[in-house]
C-alpha cells in the first residue's frame, strides 16, 4: 500500500526561483538561504519519493477572479510551467500521478471534503520553486506530483482547523491506495511576510519559530490559530501557513524533526523550511538516512 | 498564540477585525467585487501581446475594460496604495509590476513610507518589527 513517510515544509518566495535559474544560489545574498536547503537535497537522494503531494498556492496564474475553488486537487498527466508574466520558468514539466491523484479525490469527496478536480492547468512558482529547493537544476524532476491548490488570496480562506482535518483525511486517502508507494506531502509558502499596504515588509520571527516548533512533537495546536492572528502577528501573506497545518494533518499525532532552517530576508519575506518525519512507531525510517547532519537551530 | 477550540465564527465579527490592522488591506469578498475588472485587467498582462499593447497606448487599452476612472487613474499613476484601495489585490497588481519590469520588492517598497534602499535595507535587517501594528484599537 501507499504510505506517507514524511513532510517537507518551504517557503515558496519567487525570486528563489529567479536566483536557482540564473546561477545566483550561491551567492552572497542567496547562499545563506540555499545552504539551509543542502541537507534536504541529500537527504531526498536517498528518500526516493515515489510521488509528492505539494500543497501550495496559485498566484494569479492558473486561477484568476472567475473561479475561486477553495480546495483543488490536480489530477492530470503532466503540468507546465506558467508564464507569470515574464516568461515561464526554464524547468521541466512536472508529471503527476492521475491513478493516485483521482484515488486521494474520489476518496476525499466520500469523507465529506468537497474537492475541486482539474485535469488540466499550468503551475506557478508556488509549485515549482519547492521542486528546485529540494531537487536542484534536474533534467527530469525525480518524482510524480499530485498538486493540491488552496485558496489563500481571498477571505476567507480555509481555517487553519480545516487544513489540519483535510491533512488527516488525505493520510487516510493514501493508506488505501492498493500500490507500494513512497508519498511525501509538502506545505508550503509562508513565514512571515506582508507584500502590501504601509505595513508592508512585516517580518515575525519570534511568532514564526513558535509555529516551527509546534509542527514538531505530539501538540495539535497550531490548528487552533484564528486568522486574525496570521494577519496580526505574520502579515497579510502569513496566512500561507495554513498550507503548513495539511501536511502537518497528514503526518498523524506525531512528529520529530530531521532538519530545520529558518532565514531573513528572501525579498520581503522570511524563509522557513522543515523535514518531518511521522513519529508514529510504525517504522517509515526507510533509507537510514537519519545520519545527516543535525538539527540545525538557527 | 491562541490555543482554546475553534468557535462558530459569525462571518461579521471576522470581517470587523479586519478594519483594526494598521496599513493593511485585507483582500475580502467586498474588495474582490469592486477590484474584479481591476484585477482581471492586470491578469490579462500575463499575455505578451496584451503588454505590448498595453504600453503601446495605456489609456486605450484601460478603456477596453470596464473600469471607474479613479482606478484607471490610480493605475496610470502606478499609485498601489489607491489600487488597493479601490479592490485591487496585490498578486494581480504585481502583473502590472512585471510589465513595467520593477522587481517585486521594489514596488511593494512604494506602499511604505520608505525609498526603495531604505526599504531593502530594513528587510536586510530583519525586517519590520510587529511591535506596535498588530492592533489599531489595542495600540500594541
Amino acid at each position: 500500500m501507499a504510505r506517507i513517510t514524511a513532510g517537507v515544509a518551504s517557503s515558496h518566495v519567487p525570486l528563489l526561483g529567479v536566483a536557482s535559474d540564473f546561477g545566483k544560489d550561491r551567492d552572497e545574498y542567496f547562499g545563506p538561504i540555499f545552504a539551509g536547503y543542502d541537507w534536504t537535497r541529500e537527504w531526498e537522494k536517498a528518500e526516493k519519493p515515489d510521488v509528492v503531494i505539494l500543497v501550495y498556492n496559485d498566484h494569479a496564474s492558473a486561477f484568476d477572479m472567475k473561479i475561486i475553488p477553495t480546495f483543488a486537487i490536480g489530477c492530470g498527466e503532466r503540468y507546465k510551467p506558467a508564464d507569470e508574466g515574464w516568461g515561464p520558468r526554464a524547468v521541466p514539466d512536472v508529471e503527476g500521478h492521475p491513478d493516485l491523484a483521482w484515488h486521494i479525490a474520489q476518496s476525499l469527496i466520500l469523507d465529506e471534503f468537497d474537492m475541486t478536480i482539474i485535469n488540466e492547468m499550468d503551475v506557478d512558482h508556488g509549485l515549482t520553486v519547492p521542486l528546485s529547493m529540494m531537487f536542484g537544476k534536474p533534467d527530469a524532476w525525480p518524482c510524480k506530483v499530485v498538486p493540491l491548490a488552496v485558496n489563500v488570496v481571498t477571505y476567507p480562506p480555509p481555517s487553519g482547523n480545516r487544513c489540519w482535518a483535510l491533512g488527516e483525511a488525505i493520510a487516510r486517502a493514501v493508506a488505501s491506495f492498493p500500490e507500494d508507494l513512497n508519498v511525501q506531502i509538502w506545505g508550503t509558502g509562508g513565514m512571515s511576510h506582508q507584500l502590501q499596504g504601509a505595513r508592508a515588509g512585516l517580518i515575525n520571527r519570534e511568532w514564526d519559530n513558535r509555529f516551527l516548533d509546534g509542527l514538531i512533537g505530539e501538540s495539535d495546536h497550531l490548528r487552533r490559530i484564528p486568522h486574525i492572528e496570521y494577519l496580526r502577528e505574520t502579515g497579510s501573506e502569513g496566512i500561507e501557513m495554513v498550507m503548513w497545518l495539511i501536511m502537518r494533518g497528514a503526518l498523524g499525532s506525531k512528529t520529530r524533526a530531521l532538519h530545520r532552517h529558518y532565514h531573513v530576508p528572501c525579498s520581503n519575506t522570511a524563509i522557513g523550511h522543515l523535514v518531518l518525519r511521522p513519529d508514529n512507531g510504525e517504522g517509515y525510517d526507510m533509507t537510514g538516512s537519519e545520519g545527516g547532519p543535525p538539527i540545525a537551530p538557527t | 498564540m491562541t490555543t482554546e477550540r475553534p468557535a462558530h465564527q459569525d462571518i461579521h465579527e471576522y470581517l470587523a477585525e479586519f478594519e483594526d490592522i494598521p496599513g493593511t488591506r485585507v483582500f475580502t469578498a467586498k474588495r474582490a467585487r469592486q477590484g474584479y475588472h481591476m484585477n482581471q485587467f492586470a491578469m490579462s498582462l500575463m499575455k505578451a501581446e496584451n503588454r505590448e499593447r498595453f504600453k503601446a497606448d495605456e489609456r486605450a487599452y484601460m478603456d477596453e475594460w470596464p473600469l471607474t476612472e479613479a482606478q484607471k487613474q490610480a493605475l496610470l499613476a502606478r499609485d498601489y496604495n489607491a489600487c488597493l484601495d479601490l479592490g485591487g489585490n496585490i498578486y494581480f497588481l504585481s502583473k502590472l509590476f512585471s510589465t513595467d519590469g520593477l522587481p517585486f520588492a521594489e514596488a511593494v517598497s512604494t506602499m511604505t513610507d520608505m525609498s526603495f534602499p531604505e526599504y531593502r535595507e530594513m528587510m536586510n535587517k530583519g525586517g519590520r518589527s510587529p511591535e506596535g501594528l498588530r492592533s489599531i484599537k489595542e495600540k500594541r
